[in-house]
């Protein structure tokens, strides 16, 4: 797992309650059975946590937190 | 694969309430009385739970414009105004309406859902950016998606959230649309307007108010809480709904900008939808001048709803607003509780809403009440004692707000 991955999966444990072990592979809606408002939620705090932007728009096609974690590298203001 | 398997979870949900002998969201209104009462399985039942703040529904004048117009202009206007022209009565409550809310331009729509989807989608398009409160009504979603904009999402009524998250966008060359509400829906607390006001001085975007809740309800002249704010210069488009204050069906965006009229070619939910009927149409003039002229209506409401609150707030009711509000949202333990609690509520001999996650924010489950104008005092105490049975004792919810 990344380092950002794994920074994914702490921001995620709150959002845990299931008790999934969580992966790069986790589908965070499915596999937390987690709504809709609730992953934009969480996104929000990843948002924070990185200081980037992670527009609703992008999310479409982001279910694992191997998808969200390349989303948050290619956003991740280098340097 | 079966299309449809993915409601199994919609469909286990269910059953769960009807296990208790409840409908739930399908509850029936056998007939309805008066503005606050229904008969509703076999019961009278007091109405806490409509958004019909000001229990004009069932008024003669606005009765009897609508009967006249169903009878000179008929049952329907069987297509959108693009395809078929307008009736005279569309245009006109157009311009009462914009006169009343002192806009040079208002557009009407079919519904208030419509108003947004039509608003957020003919305002913003792919190369803009849309910033929306956290807590932002279905409908403002729904719209924004449509638009195709860029969607960010700020932590609700925190304008310093809305700032950070301004300064943190890189400037694409994009509009930049904000969107707030009046009267947050669920919970019943108002936008600081001023607080994010201060934040557009400082970034320079365009703002829209969704008046849904506060139209006809906030503000001296009932134009909603900009009006009540004294900021309506500051907001540049404000959108509303005839379903709730005004008692009937549709909706309006208005606004000053000279190009503000030839949204109604840049709106699909407008364009590619029927116009509203004859009867709705001049139901919704006739309510207007109503709610311009009885300015009564809007201080019985708040006194209406001041008493519920004081009553609700001496049960010891954890409420989801700490300021008085047309609605009053009463946060409750875990799902079926909250279930139990209402269907015992509806057994009384009340109605409220049913308030669940994901339709609630922070994943609340609320028994949410909308007050009216038209509620007599005894009607709130009659809700205030039956929460206080139902709710307060019944359940333990003194103690886990205690």
């Amino acid at each position: 797992m990344t380092d950002t991955a794994a920074q994914i999966c702490k921001l995620l444990e709150p959002f845990n309650s299931n008790g999934t072990a969580l992966s790069a592979k986790t589908d965070i809606s499915a596999d937390l059975n987690i709504d809709s408002v609730t992953v934009m939620d969480f996104v929000m705090e990843v948002e924070d946590h990185f200081d980037i932007e992670i527009p609703l728009n992008v999310l479409s096609e982001t279910r694992t937190v191997e998808d969200l974690a390349k989303v948050v590298d290619s956003r991740v203001k280098k340097g | 694969m079966d299309l449809l398997a993915k409601l199994s979870g919609i469909a286990e949900r269910h059953a769960r309430v009807r296990a208790l002998g409840l409908e739930g969201v399908g509850v029936v209104n056998d007939k309805i009385i008066s503005p606050t009462r229904a008969i509703i399985g076999g019961r009278e039942t007091i109405l806490a739970g409509t958004n019909n703040y000001m229990g004009i529904t069932f008024e003669p004048d606005c009765v009897a414009a609508g009967q006249e117009a169903l009878a000179e202009l008929g049952t329907g206007t069987t297509g959108s105004r693009i395809a078929n022209g307008s009736f005279a009565m569309h245009a006109q409550l157009e311009r009462e309406l914009a006169a009343f809310l002192g806009r040079a331009h208002c557009i009407v729509f079919t519904t208030g859902y419509q108003a947004n989807l039509g608003m957020m989608s003919g305002l913003a398009g792919p190369r803009d950016t849309i910033y929306l409160d956290a807590d932002s009504h279905s409908s403002i979603y729904d719209g924004c998606t449509l638009s195709g904009a860029k969607l960010v999402r700020f932590r609700h009524n925190d304008a310093a959230d809305l700032d950070k998250r301004l300064s943190r966008g890189e400037d694409d060359g994009g509009g930049k649309l904000v969107v707030l509400e009046g009267i947050y829906s669920m919970l019943g607390d108002r936008a600081p307007l001023a607080d994010f006001i201060a934040v557009k001085k400082k970034h320079g975007f365009q703002l829209l108010l969704d008046e849904a809740h506060s139209f006809g309800v906030l503000g001296a002249g009932g134009r909603g809480l900009a009006d009540e704010a004294g900021l309506e210069k500051e907001i540049d488009f404000i959108v509303g709904t005839f379903s709730k204050s005004v008692g009937a069906i549709g909706g309006f965006g208005a606004g000053d900008h000279p190009y503000f009229d030839y949204l109604r070619y840049a709106m699909r939910p407008y364009m590619f939808t029927a116009s509203s009927s004859p009867a709705s149409i001049a139901t919704s003039i006739a309510a207007l001048r109503k709610l311009a002229a009885e300015p009564q209506r809007r201080k019985r409401l708040m006194e209406n709803s001041a008493r519920l609150f004081a009553g609700f707030r001496a049960l010891g009711l954890d409420m989801g607003c700490d300021v008085v509000s047309p609605v009053i949202a009463v946060k409750c333990p875990d799902e079926p509780s909250t279930v139990a609690m209402w269907g015992a509520l509806l057994k009384a001999g009340v109605y409220v809403n049913l308030a669940l996650p994901p339709g609630t924010p922070n994943k609340l489950c609320l028994l949410r009440c909308s007050v009216s104008a038209a509620h007599s005092d005894e009607e709130i105490d009659r809700i205030i004692a039956l929460f206080g049975s139902v709710v307060a004792e019944g359940h333990g919810l003194r103690a886990m707000s205690a």
